[in-house]
C-alpha cells in the first residue's frame, strides 16, 4: 500500500472560463450526412455508435444531405422557419416585459428554437408531450394562442391557469403539453407512465418526454429509464443538451459517460445524438422515433446538442461563469440562420421574404402582447381572484379550506 | 356477507374496482404474479390479466411518477408502496406532482391515484418497516389521507378512495390486517372472524372519505384515534373503567371536525392517540383545533399519547408502541387534571 499516492477528488471543469478564449475544439462534429440511417426495428446493440456520433443534415453551405434527409417539403420548411422567427420574436418581447416589470420571470429559447419546434412536426394529435421549462416551441408549432401564452406569463385576468403557476408554466392538454411542475425530472418518468397508459389501454398514442443535461441526474430520469425499458412504452425520451445548467456545466451531469445519449444503451434502449442546431435533422430523428413508438418497438432516447444562447431565466447572468462571446463559437450555428440559407438554397426563399417576415412576426407578437395586456400585467389591470387561491386544490372544496376562503374575505 | 380479514377486504375492494372499470390499474413491488408481500393482490393478476396487474421495479418514485402520469392519461391506478417507511424516494413525485396537478394546471390535468400502503408497527419490523409517516402526507395541500381501522371500512373507504377524482393516501395498519389488535401483545391473537367489524359485504359498496365514526359512545372524555390505538383506546377505556367516547377519525384530510367538536363539547375533555411520533405529529393537529373549537368546553388540557421521538426500535417495540398502559395513564390523567 505503501507505494500508493493518496486518492484526490476529481471535480470536472469546462474548458474556458470568463475571460478566456472560447473553445468547442473537444465538441467532435461529424460531417452532415456521415451518420447511417439504421431501420427502425434494428436491434439497439448493432447501433450504439449512433449515441457517440451527431446526426446532422444541413451541411456549411445549406444543402440537406445524407440519409436523415429529404423528408420534409418547401412548404414545410417554410412553416417551420416561421415557427422559430415566431418564438424568437415572442422571447424577445417577453424578456422585454419582464424587464419592465409586467411579469416577473422568463426564459427563453434562443439558440434552441429548433428543438422543440421541429420535435412538434413529427407527433400527432392526442400524442402527449412531458415538457420542461423551455420546450415553448411545442406550443407554438402546434398552433396555440400566443396571447394565451401572454395571458399566463402576465398572471392577468384571462390567465388559464389563474395565476397559481410561476410564467410559463403552461398547460394544454388539448395542445399534448402537460402542465410544467418547475421542479426537476419528475415529468420524465410520468411520460413513460402516460405511454405505458397508452399501451394498457391498446390505443396509438404516443408519449414525448423532455429533460435537460443537468437534471439528467436526476433520479426520476433513471428510474424513468428503468420503466421505458422494462415495459417498452412508446415514449420518445428527449434530453437537450444546451450545455449548461443555470452557472454548471454539462460534464457535472455527464460524467465520465462520454454523451448523454450513451446513458441508454445500458437500458437496451436506441440511443441518437442529433444536431439540435439542424431542423431538419431534429425532424428526422423524431420522426424516426415516433415510428419506432407507434409500432410497438419500444423507447427511443434522443440528444439534442444544441447551445443556451441567452441567459437560464431572467433571473440569471452568464457572463459570471462563462465567456460573453462563447455562444458566437459555437461550432453548430444558429438554427434560424441555417433553415433559412437552406431554403434560399432550394429557391423558396429570399432574404426580402425573410425581412419582410421578421417585420410581420414581430407585429403579430405585438398584437398579441397588446391584447393581452388589455386583460391586464402582473401588478396592473385585470387580476385572477382571490378566490382562485382557494379553488383547484381538490375537485370538491372541503371545509377546511372553505373556512380558509371564508378567513381571506372571499 | 362474509367474514373477511382486512387483507382479504382491501383485495375486494380492488377486485371490485376492476370489475367495474377497466381504468383501474394495480401494480408495485411484488404485487403480480406474487400477490403482493402481505398478500393483498393475490389473484388480481390471475383474474385482470398482466397488463392491469403487475410487478414494477424497486423504484417509488418511479411507481408513483408512472402512476401520475397513467391518471393524466385517464387511467385510475391504485398502486401499494411495499411499506409506508419506503415511500420517502417518492416524496417530491407526491407532494409536488400529485397534489397539486389539478390546481397548477387549473384543472386541465388531474391525479387520481390511490397509493396503498402498510403503515405502522407491531410486527417487529425495525425503523424501516414500522412507520407511520401520515402527518407527512396531511401536511400536503391536495392529497386525502385515510387510515381504515377495520375490514369493512377498509374495503369501503378503498373504493371510495379508487373512484375519487384526488389523489388518496391509504394507510393500511399492517398489525391490524389479521385481526383487531388491542395492543396486548402477549394475548393470543383475536382473528377478524370473531369481530363484527370483520362482516364485510362481497360487493361494491363505498365508506365516504371525510367523515369519522364513534366507536364506543361515553361521555367523560372523549379519544381521539385512527387505525390500530382505535382498539387500543377501546381496551384501555374498558380497562379503566372510565366512561370514555372513542372516535375513529378513518380520514385525516378531510378531517371530519364536526364529529370532534361534538365529542368534546359534551364531555369536556380529550385525549388524542397514535402511534407515530410526537413532536409535530397528526395529534398536535387534533389538539390545537381541540382548543380553537371548544376551549369553554374543556375542563381539562388536552392530552397526546404517542410514539417516542425516537427512531422506531426493534427489540424494545413494546416499549416503544404506546399501547393500552399509556392510554389508560392518559385517561387516568385527564379525569384527575
Amino acid at each position: 500500500m505503501s507505494d500508493l499516492d493518496r486518492l484526490s477528488l476529481h471535480v470536472p471543469e469546462p474548458a474556458v472560463r470568463p475571460g478566456g478564449q472560447p473553445d468547442f475544439s473537444n465538441v467532435k462534429i461529424p460531417k452532415a450526412g456521415s451518420v447511417p440511417r439504421p431501420d427502425v426495428d434494428v436491434a439497439p446493440e448493432e447501433m450504439r455508435d449512433l449515441a457517440y456520433s451527431i446526426i446532422r443534415v444541413l451541411n456549411r453551405d445549406g444543402e440537406a444531405v445524407g440519409p436523415w434527409a429529404g423528408l420534409l417539403s418547401d412548404d414545410e420548411l417554410l412553416s417551420g422557419l416561421r415557427h422559430m422567427m415566431l418564438l424568437r420574436a415572442f422571447d424577445a418581447r417577453m424578456v422585454m416585459a419582464q424587464r419592465q416589470g409586467k411579469t416577473s420571470f422568463y426564459m427563453q429559447h434562443l439558440g434552441e428554437e429548433a428543438v422543440s419546434c421541429a420535435f412538434r412536426k413529427a407527433l400527432v394529435k392526442g400524442d402527449m408531450n412531458f415538457p420542461t421549462y423551455r420546450q415553448a416551441g411545442l406550443l407554438i408549432a402546434d398552433g396555440y394562442p400566443m396571447v394565451e401564452m401572454m395571458n399566463q406569463i402576465f398572471s392577468n385576468e384571462s390567465d388559464p391557469l389563474r395565476g397559481r403557476q410561476l410564467p410559463i408554466m403552461y398547460s394544454s392538454k388539448e395542445h399534448g403539453f402537460f402542465t410544467i411542475s418547475g421542479n426537476l425530472a419528475t415529468q420524465y418518468v410520468q411520460a413513460v407512465g402516460w405511454a405505458m397508459a397508452s399501451a394498457i389501454k391498446r390505443d396509438t398514442k404516443i408519449a414525448a418526454a423532455w429533460i435537460g443535461d443537468g437534471s439528467t441526474a436526476e433520479s426520476d430520469f433513471h428510474s424513468a429509464l428503468v420503466f421505458a425499458s422494462t415495459y417498452k412504452a412508446p415514449v420518445i425520451l428527449n434530453i437537450v443538451n444546451n450545455q449548461w445548467a443555470i452557472s454548471t456545466f454539462q460534464g457535472i451531469a455527464r460524467g465520465g459517460s462520454g454523451t448523454f445519449a450513451a446513458r441508454g444503451l445500458g437500458f437496451g434502449i436506441p440511443a441518437l445524438r442529433v444536431d439540435g442546431n439542424d431542423y431538419l435533422a431534429v425532424y428526422a430523428v423524431a420522426k424516426w422515433a415516433a415510428e419506432r413508438a407507434r409500432r410497438n418497438l419500444g423507447p427511443t432516447l434522443i440528444e439534442y446538442v444544441t447551445y443556451r444562447v441567452g441567459a437560464h431565466s431572467t433571473s440569471d447572468d452568464p457572463s459570471a461563469y462563462r465567456p460573453k462571446t462563447e455562444s458566437e463559437a459555437w461550432p453548430l450555428g444558429d438554427p434560424v440562420l441555417r433553415l433559412k440559407k437552406h431554403l434560399i438554397l432550394r429557391g423558396a426563399w429570399s432574404e426580402e421574404r425573410h425581412a419582410q417576415a421578421e417585420a410581420e412576426i414581430v407585429d403579430e407578437v405585438i398584437q398579441a402582447q397588446k391584447q393581452a395586456e388589455g386583460h391586464g400585467t402582473l401588478h396592473a389591470g385585470g387580476k385572477p381572484s382571490v378566490r382562485d387561491i382557494f379553488e383547484g386544490v381538490y375537485a370538491e372544496m372541503p371545509p377546511h379550506i372553505r373556512r380558509q376562503r371564508q378567513k381571506a374575505g372571499y | 356477507m362474509a367474514r373477511m380479514t382486512m387483507i382479504e377486504a382491501v383485495r375486494s375492494a380492488m377486485d371490485v374496482s376492476m370489475e367495474r372499470d377497466d381504468n383501474v390499474v394495480v401494480f408495485g413491488e411484488d404485487v403480480g404474479y406474487f400477490g403482493g408481500v402481505f398478500r393483498c393482490t393475490q389473484g388480481l393478476q390471475a383474474k385482470y390479466g398482466k397488463t392491469r396487474c403487475f410487478d414494477a421495479p424497486i423504484s417509488e418514485s418511479g411507481i408513483v411518477g408512472t402512476a401520475i402520469g397513467m391518471a393524466a392519461y385517464g387511467l385510475k391506478p391504485c398502486v401499494e408502496i411495499q411499506f409506508a417507511d419506503y415511500m420517502y424516494p417518492a416524496y417530491d413525485q407526491i407532494t409536488q406532482e400529485a397534489a397539486r396537478i389539478r390546481y397548477r394546471s387549473n384543472g386541465d390535468f388531474t391525479c387520481p391515484i390511490v397509493l396503498r400502503m402498510p403503515t405502522g408497527g407491531g410486527i417487529f419490523g425495525g425503523q424501516t418497516h414500522s412507520q407511520s409517516p401520515e402527518a407527512l402526507f396531511t401536511h400536503v395541500c391536495g392529497l386525502k389521507v385515510v387510515v381504515p381501522s377495520n375490514p369493512y371500512d377498509a374495503k369501503g373507504l378503498l373504493i371510495a378512495s379508487i373512484e375519487d377524482p384526488d389523489p388518496v393516501m391509504f394507510l393500511e395498519p399492517k398489525r391490524l390486517y389479521n385481526g383487531p389488535f388491542d395492543g396486548h401483545h402477549d394475548r393470543p391473537v383475536i382473528p377478524w372472524s370473531k369481530h363484527d367489524l370483520g362482516e364485510v359485504p362481497e360487493g361494491h359498496y363505498t365508506v365516504p372519505i371525510g367523515k369519522a365514526e364513534v366507536r364506543r359512545q361515553g361521555s367523560a372524555v372523549t379519544v381521539v384515534a385512527y387505525g390500530t390505538m382505535v382498539h387500543v383506546a377501546l381496551a384501555a377505556a374498558e380497562e379503566t373503567g372510565i366512561d370514555a367516547e372513542v372516535i375513529d377519525l378513518r380520514s385525516l384530510l378531510p378531517l371530519d371536525l364536526d364529529t370532534i367538536v361534538k365529542s368534546v363539547e359534551k364531555t369536556g375533555r380529550c385525549v388524542v392517540v397514535h402511534e407515530a411520533t410526537l413532536t409535530s405529529g397528526f395529534g398536535g393537529e387534533v389538539a390545537s383545533l381541540v382548543q380553537e373549537h371548544c376551549f369553554y368546553h374543556l375542563e381539562a388540557p388536552v392530552v397526546r399519547v404517542a410514539g417516542w421521538d425516537t427512531p422506531y426500535p426493534h427489540a424494545q417495540e413494546w416499549d416503544y408502541f404506546p399501547g393500552p398502559a399509556r392510554v389508560r395513564r392518559a385517561l387516568v390523567e385527564v379525569m384527575e387534571a
